[in-house]
């Protein structure tokens, strides 16, 4: 198995979410992180969607992504050619005795303190999965009370934009009298 | 207008000309244009009807077949044809109500969430809660369901919707960004293919539904005469190439002929047209086919490589497709190129002659259901549109009565839905109210539709129906006899003694027969075909024991495949 992630342009129509999610699940295919999010078009959403499946299986998830009939492009965003972040809040034990070995590490990762309470921190980072798995890592020995964390959102490196092209609409004429 | 006014005149509009359905709260609004419009609304007795009779409608004519119905339970009764009508690419549009927009998500009475419910099984569903949106919606619900891999669409507009003051305003073009079906071949995959065709030695074309779909027949006879490759035309497919054409080795599969079955095992080269590697074809995959190479030509990108690998992937409508092949084969043959298939032809005909289709008759002198079938199939002839239900029947059907043109067999395929067959049949006599049409059914499946004899009587849809009663669930009961000892567990019906199926045609207002002999079996049939002003219902009570042969037991590679019971077929692979 290998972790493939597809930014997926949709349609920003209720019910799309429900369309996809509902595919995935069908069809057998395990969504490792989904991320749903407004693009620079209001009428377009992007989804970034990882899953972990061999290759064949991933030709099988896109074909059948592509079906949809809401759905506009797919593009797999390999790791070298893109750059992927995911976004975590954490909140760490700390009191007046623990706090300052706390906050190192909130140096070293460049995260960033969002709440203080007498006897916990509250922190964001963002990163990859590698960073912010290391970031925990670290924190553990203090005792983690809480983990959000929010799915991958990739974007291709360079400067070519995938939302672009998929705009173009083409005129179907409209079915004629049976 | 009110959004209703504006549903009615948009499917006038996109030019339906018969919807099956029934009234209920809130698709109610939309029943009182409907009383004044061009439409037939043909009132069926249970919604699944209604779906059915939809499909049937569509398959038989081409055309895309519609269905109505309320909320909640009036849509969810819709679901197994909507099921039905995606595993066999049947194009339907259904229209239900739901409850106003502002109780949607209350748990409101009636509410069920259909197109949530649907998702999984229609190519493509919509709530429509505007009625400004109802023209643009209906348009796109047709485009969707009858162009590319054809399918249901349903459409679930909101009461309040329907009760609203709107305007109409018919789109001139539709914006589907996300929606555009690719039916012109690639001519280097064209090249490939015919390059393959060319060196193999042992072909086959493999044709599956979209061949019928597509309207494909014409070309694929070319192609086939041109080449002299045998052909196999898959359950989905029967008709799409005749059964009396001696390159047509029948129907591949789970029940299918030694011969179909064996081309497949042994070719070096299947060229599937429409077709989409189904278990039911393939039997245990790892072991299909194994020194053939693929080419695998479909309209939908997903069924390429889906099941098998394909050598040469081309994504088409099959009529194109085809017609692409004929005419690069064609050049090929001018320039005195042709592919040697002589030894592969001797050989196969040499398996269809020892292998022929066959059963035996009862000792007791009891109706052999196959018998029923073949008379059927005779008498009535290839001009008339067959439409099974699922089971032994359905297999014995597809077999025994002959079928000669495209959109003459119609049935149920990938979703094997029970009670297919009075309903879809009753949809094939609408759209084709000159052609006979024979519903073909079990003696349990018949039970699970029938209500819509009431609707045939009342509309004048004067269908004709043989039950082949062996009084049990008899693929069930086949598997029993064949899997499980002899232990009958759940699947005696005793239809012959309850219901009493000539009473209940009579009580439907049909003419009721029976018969259970050999010899009655033609003058039934003849007898039946005089009546034509009200629907006829035979009931043919055949021995009970008869099994379907051949077979390959699920899960078992084709090489396994029986002739009869406990009886491998012998290929002398010398001729090869």
């Amino acid at each position: 198995m290998s972790t493939h992630t597809l930014s997926v342009l949709v349609e920003n129509k209720p019910g799309v979410l429900a369309r996809i999610a509902g595919l995935f699940s069908r069809r057998g295919f395990n969504i490792d992180s989904l991320a749903v999010g407004p693009t620079e078009h209001p009428e377009l959403s992007r989804m970034t969607i990882v899953v972990n499946v061999e290759d064949s299986p991933l030709e099988q998830v896109t074909k059948q992504l592509n079906k949809l009939i809401e759905v506009l492009k797919i593009v797999e965003l390999e790791p070298r050619e893109s750059i992927d972040r995911q976004l975590l809040l954490v909140k760490v034990k700390a009191d007046l005795e623990t706090r300052g070995q706390v906050l190192d590490v909130v140096q070293l990762f460049r995260a960033k303190v969002v709440d203080v309470s007498p006897d916990a921190v509250t922190m964001e980072v963002t990163g990859n999965a590698d960073k912010l798995g290391d970031f925990l890592r670290v924190l553990e020995p203090f005792g983690i009370r809480e983990i959000v964390q929010s799915g991958v959102v990739a974007i291709g490196r360079g400067s070519r934009s995938i939302t672009e092209r998929s705009q173009r609409l083409v005129p179907v004429p409209v079915p004629a009298a049976q | 207008m009110t959004g209703a006014q504006s549903l009615i005149r948009s499917l006038e509009a996109v030019g339906a000309k018969d919807i099956f359905g029934i009234p209920g709260g809130a698709i109610l609004p939309a029943y009182d244009p409907l009383y004044d419009s061009s439409i037939r609304h043909i009132l069926v007795r249970h919604e699944q009807g209604a779906g059915h009779a939809a499909q049937g409608y569509a398959v038989a004519s081409g055309r895309v077949g519609v269905c109505m119905a309320t909320s909640g339970p009036g849509a969810t009764n819709l679901v197994t044809p909507l099921a039905d009508a995606y595993m066999d690419s049947v194009p339907i549009v259904a229209v239900t109500g739901q409850v106003g927009a502002a109780s949607i998500g209350t748990d409101a009475f009636q509410e069920a969430d259909i197109r949530g419910i649907t998702m999984p099984i229609t190519k493509h569903n919509f709530l429509v809660t505007d009625p400004a949106e109802i023209p643009r919606t209906v348009a796109e619900a047709f485009h969707i369901a009858s162009t590319g891999r054809p399918g249901p669409v349903l459409v679930d507009v909101a009461k309040s919707a329907l009760q609203a003051a709107t305007e109409f305003v018919w789109p001139t073009e539709l914006h589907l960004a996300g929606y555009r079906p690719i039916t012109r071949p690639h001519s280097k995959q064209i090249r490939e293919a015919t390059k393959l065709i060319l060196a193999a030695r042992r072909p086959v074309l493999y044709v599956g539904g979209g061949v019928i779909r597509s309207g494909a027949h014409k070309e694929l006879r070319t192609l086939a005469e041109l080449t002299g490759m045998p052909v196999v035309t898959t359950l989905m497919a029967r008709g799409a190439f005749p059964d009396s054409h001696p390159q047509h080795l029948g129907m591949p599969g789970m029940h299918g002929t030694v011969a179909a079955v064996g081309a497949l095992q042994k070719s070096d080269l299947i060229i599937s047209l429409g077709a989409r590697f189904d278990d039911r074809v393939t039997g245990n995959l790892d072991s299909f086919a194994p020194n053939a190479l693929i080419i695998h030509a479909d309209i939908d990108p997903a069924e390429i490589g889906k099941n098998r690998a394909a050598d040469v992937p081309i994504v088409g409508d099959a009529r194109e497709v085809i017609a692409d092949l004929v005419v690069a084969l064609q050049a090929e043959e001018a320039a005195g190129n042709t592919g040697d298939y002589e030894g592969w032809v001797r050989f196969l005909a040499g398996v269809k002659s020892r292998y022929p289709l066959g059963y035996d008759t009862p000792a007791d002198g009891s109706l052999a259901p196959q018998y029923v079938l073949e008379r059927l199939g005779k008498i009535v002839g290839p001009d008339a549109v067959y439409v099974a239900g699922v089971g032994q029947h359905q297999m014995w059907a597809t077999h025994y009565i002959g079928y000669e043109k495209p959109r003459t067999w119609i049935n149920s395929g990938g979703l094997g839905t029970m009670g297919f067959s009075v309903p879809a049949a009753m949809g094939a006599k609408v759209a084709l109210p000159d052609t006979p049409v024979w519903s073909i059914d079990g003696d349990g499946c018949f039970q699970m539709t029938n209500q819509e004899l009431a609707t045939c009587t009342l509309e004048g849809i004067p269908i004709k129906v043989a039950i082949i009663n062996n009084e049990s669930l008899g693929m069930v009961r086949q598997w029993q006899t064949l899997f499980y000892q002899g232990r009958y567990s759940n699947t005696d019906l005793r239809s012959k003694h309850v219901p009493d199926f000539v009473k209940l045609a009579d009580a439907y207002g049909a003419v009721g027969l029976a018969c259970e002999a050999a010899d009655d079996v033609d003058s039934v049939i003849e007898k039946a075909m005089e009546i034509n002003d009200v629907p006829v219902v035979i009931d043919f009570r055949v021995h009970r024991d008869a099994m379907v042969w051949p077979m390959v037991a699920a899960g078992t590679s084709n090489d396994d495949i029986k002739y009869a019971h406990d009886l491998a077929p012998v290929f002398d692979e010398d001729d090869l």
